[in-house]
């Protein structure tokens, strides 16, 4: 046990330098889908309606706790029951939250939206890593995580993240490309797992023997990261995704290397598109 | 009439004395004060857990537990705080305030009432000693979604038993609970005259025997399907996992507010009281409660917005959910103006009370941010999420049974507790708290995901922050046992009426309660 403290102790006194490049972001990561992009609007928006109301309201509180305390000889009024207050302060909450509302409905019906896609990705989760099928373009693949595992470490030998993007990368990337609204087909062979990229603003169960399906559109070329959003086993911290966007011409160079690399490893044998795998 | 006056007092002179008096126990105080230790014991055990959990996510990469020790941490921690340590402090609450506020003898079945106790520390082992077994405890997470929860050892069974047992004690607690309210009140205290406290229970009560019977029935259908051959969660035999997520949190919602409704009821006595003001809006506070415990009911789906409802789905339980603020604001708006023009001391009840308010409401908020269908689905399962229900059950649920604990100890022990030392206790837990929790917002907008053992290394400053105070957090509870124990063993002797501005039949008996209380009906005006 003092050996355990006094290694973290250690480590607290090795990451202490990190600080100079610390990372203290404090908001949703900036959106790069049209979906992520409404997403971000709303918190905003809420979030400032929130922060006003807690400011009305505390501020009435904390006036109070401030001025009516016996210590300055406040004297306890005897006031109680007020029907029309009682009216006026729980229809004002309804028109706030019809305000807040409308917007929403719009952005939850335009994801729920999937159909007319320009390409669909068929996403299977299992324990623990991502196959991705490309149903247009025929291509196939596993994507697992590429963080050598010595980084990671262990109770008895302790690792050292070392890596930029430790455990946010991958073997296989899922290269999509831009500006296309790619509809994500997902399910799972296992558990339950969760297909999360924030900044596309999708958050998608798979679900074994069911297929959901999701969708966005990538709105600039970049890489976006996320992981796992549903506790699946021991590995749930260690099955990231990452997208990478690309231009279409570059997508095009890319199916058509995956289409040689595949060839390869699978001697010339037909891709299989076969329908979603089921226990 | 006189046999069995002669009866009620064989009994008073000859009940048993040390272990046995406990074991064999009828009495509402006694039992009420096993009720409340257990809890306590058990919010120590989760809150070993729980510094477990953050030591190692002090840093990225694995130091202390391999990652499925920290599952089954992060699995036995919210069970053991959920159904250990919040509702049987609720349940000890009730145990030792209901008689005495509606001045009854003590509760509607006296035996049973022990024996919902003695369940309780069967199911906690089985639960706790699911960690020693082969394959160690369940790590699928409090919700034991299937198939993950299918896969788990002899441990699964262990938990899905233990819930049995909690389930079976809370049916009988509140069948106990609801009888003594409406049949033993005090003649003239009608129902819109029972204080707060009492009517959030009643309610509570019906919550429980509504929802508890549901998730015996989902937990038992996880068994069939691990043992016995059945597919209800498994699509292969024509079954589907999204239907336990349906029956379970059809139990899960109306669960959370089981956990804050009786809070919600020791706050509405601890303001009055030290504002020295009457609650402004009795009445509409117990609508409020009523409407709050109604919506439970149709709010589940706001917990699966990501696993794929149809748009329609989606629009009614985001509607559903939002709607919830309004009889919530009701009862905030209500404490506020009760401490307007009132004239306020700050005790120790009263800060936790206060900060119960303020903090309680941050939890409201960001709850009202993740009803928001498509805020949620980029929110789902992350930090934020565990920054949201940590600040509706500790700054919720816990710190009214903290306050509410230092308002009526008085009445338990028959002495004052020590104020300086509950005010540093007070100022160290809230302080602690809000370092340990407030950071977790900014994780989860960033897109930490929960119940993962190693984290990106953007994530690591705001979880070390966290876990500073997770720490802080956990060492300034033993400062509450401290003053409970000091307080138990002496101190200032405490009035009948131990404090300036409180009401109610509790504060007409003398401090301590006698073991036995109201043997015949008080007079209430």
């Amino acid at each position: 046990m003092m050996k355990t403290l006094r290694q973290i102790a250690g480590a607290a006194l090795t990451t202490l330098p990190m600080l100079a490049v610390a990372n203290y972001d404090v908001n949703i990561p900036a959106p790069h889908s049209p979906i992520s992009n409404q997403i971000y609007g709303l918190h905003m928006e809420i979030l400032w309606v929130c922060l006003a109301i807690f400011v009305v309201v505390f501020g009435v509180m904390f006036y109070s706790v401030f001025a009516h305390r016996k210590s300055k000889g406040a004297v306890a009024a005897h006031f109680h029951e007020n029907t029309t207050i009682e009216i006026i302060w729980t229809l004002i909450p309804f028109l706030i939250l019809g305000f807040m509302a409308w917007p929403a409905t719009q952005t939850v019906l335009a994801m729920k939206d999937a159909s007319n896609p320009d390409m669909t990705i068929k996403v299977t989760a299992y324990q623990w890593k991502w196959q991705y099928d490309y149903l247009n373009d025929g291509l196939k693949f596993y994507s697992t995580l590429s963080t050598p595992r010595d980084q990671i470490g262990s109770p008895e030998q302790h690792g050292k993240p070392t890596n930029e993007h430790y455990l946010l990368e991958t073997d296989n990337n899922v290269v999509v490309p831009v500006g296309k609204k790619i509809r994500l087909l997902i399910t799972a062979n296992d558990v339950i797992h969760g297909w999360y990229v924030p900044q596309l603003g999708v958050n998608q169960y798979g679900i074994p023997g069911f297929i959901k399906d999701s969708w966005f559109q990538a709105s600039e070329p970049g890489i976006f990261r996320g992981q796992c959003s549903q506790i699946c086993g021991k590995e749930h911290g260690y099955m990231p995704i990452v997208v990478e966007a690309k231009s279409a011409e570059d997508y095009a160079i890319w199916v058509k290397e995956q289409k040689t690399k595949q060839a390869a490893a699978e001697g010339h044998d037909k891709v299989s598109l076969a329908d979603p795998v089921t226990r | 009439m006189e046999a069995t006056h002669d009866h009620a007092h064989e009994d008073h002179s000859h009940h048993p004395t040390g272990l046995a008096r406990y074991f064999f126990t009828t009495n509402h105080k006694d039992i009420g004060s096993m009720y409340l230790w257990f809890s306590l014991i058990m919010f120590f055990v989760g809150g070993f857990m729980a510094l477990v959990i953050r030591a190692e996510l002090f840093q990225p990469g694995i130091q202390i537990v391999n990652p499925d020790v920290f599952n089954q941490l992060t699995t036995i921690h919210a069970l053991v705080m959920i159904f250990g340590a919040v509702m049987p402090a609720f349940v000890g609450f009730a145990n030792w305030q209901i008689p005495l506020m509606v001045g009854a003898s003590d509760m509607a079945f006296a035996r049973m009432n022990n024996w919902s106790f003695w369940l309780m520390p069967p199911a906690a082992t089985l639960l706790v000693g699911s960690f020693l077994v082969p394959g160690g405890a369940a790590g699928s997470g409090w919700t034991l979604y299937p198939p993950l929860s299918i896969q788990g050892g002899i441990s699964v069974d262990m938990t899905i038993l233990a819930v049995h047992i909690m389930g079976a004690s809370s049916i009988m607690g509140s069948i106990n609970i609801v009888t003594t309210i409406l049949n033993m009140r005090a003649p003239g205290m009608t129902l819109m005259r029972m204080p707060m406290f009492v009517w959030t229970w009643l309610i509570t009560a019906y919550l429980l025997i509504a929802v508890m019977p549901v998730l015996a029935g989902a937990v038992t259908m996880l068994l069939t399907d691990r043992h016995f051959g059945t597919h209800f969660f498994n699509a292969a035999g024509g079954g589907d996992p999204t239907m336990f997520m349906h029956i379970f949190w059809f139990f899960g919602h109306p669960e959370v507010y089981i956990m804050i409704l009786p809070a919600f009821g020791i706050i509405s006595h601890i303001i009055p009281t030290f504002a020295r003001k009457p609650l402004f809006g009795y009445a509409s506070m117990v609508y409020a409660t009523s409407s709050i415990a109604l919506l439970s009911f149709i709010v589940w789906g706001h917990h699966m917005f990501t696993v794929g409802m149809p748009a329609a789905g989606n629009l009614f339980f985001m509607y559903a959910t939002m709607l919830i603020a309004v009889p919530t604001g009701v009862k905030v708006f209500n404490w506020i103006a009760t401490m307007w023009k009132g004239s306020m001391t700050f005790e120790t009840p009263m800060l936790f009370a206060v900060a119960f308010v303020s903090l309680f409401t941050i939890g409201g908020f960001s709850g009202l941010v993740l009803a928001i269908t498509p805020v949620d689905i980029t929110l789902h399962n992350t930090y934020y999420v565990v920054a949201h229900f940590h600040y509706v059950l500790f700054s919720g649920a816990i710190f009214s049974i903290m306050g509410g604990a230092y308002y009526w100890l008085p009445k338990w022990t028959g002495h004052m507790y020590d104020e300086k030392l509950g005010k540093v206790h007070f100022w160290l837990t809230t302080i602690s708290f809000n370092i340990t929790f407030f950071p977790q917002h900014f994780l989860g907008l960033a897109g930490m995901p929960r119940r993962i053992p190693d984290y990106a290394t953007q994530f690591t400053e705001f979880n070390q922050i966290s876990s500073v105070g997770a720490f802080l957090l956990g060492f300034s509870q033993l400062l509450f046992l401290y003053v409970i124990i000091k307080c138990i063993r002496g101190g200032a002797k405490a009035e009948a009426k131990a404090w300036e501005g409180a009401e109610g039949l509790e504060w007409t008996v003398p401090s301590p309660a006698p073991y036995h209380t109201f043997e015949t009906p008080p007079a209430f005006h």
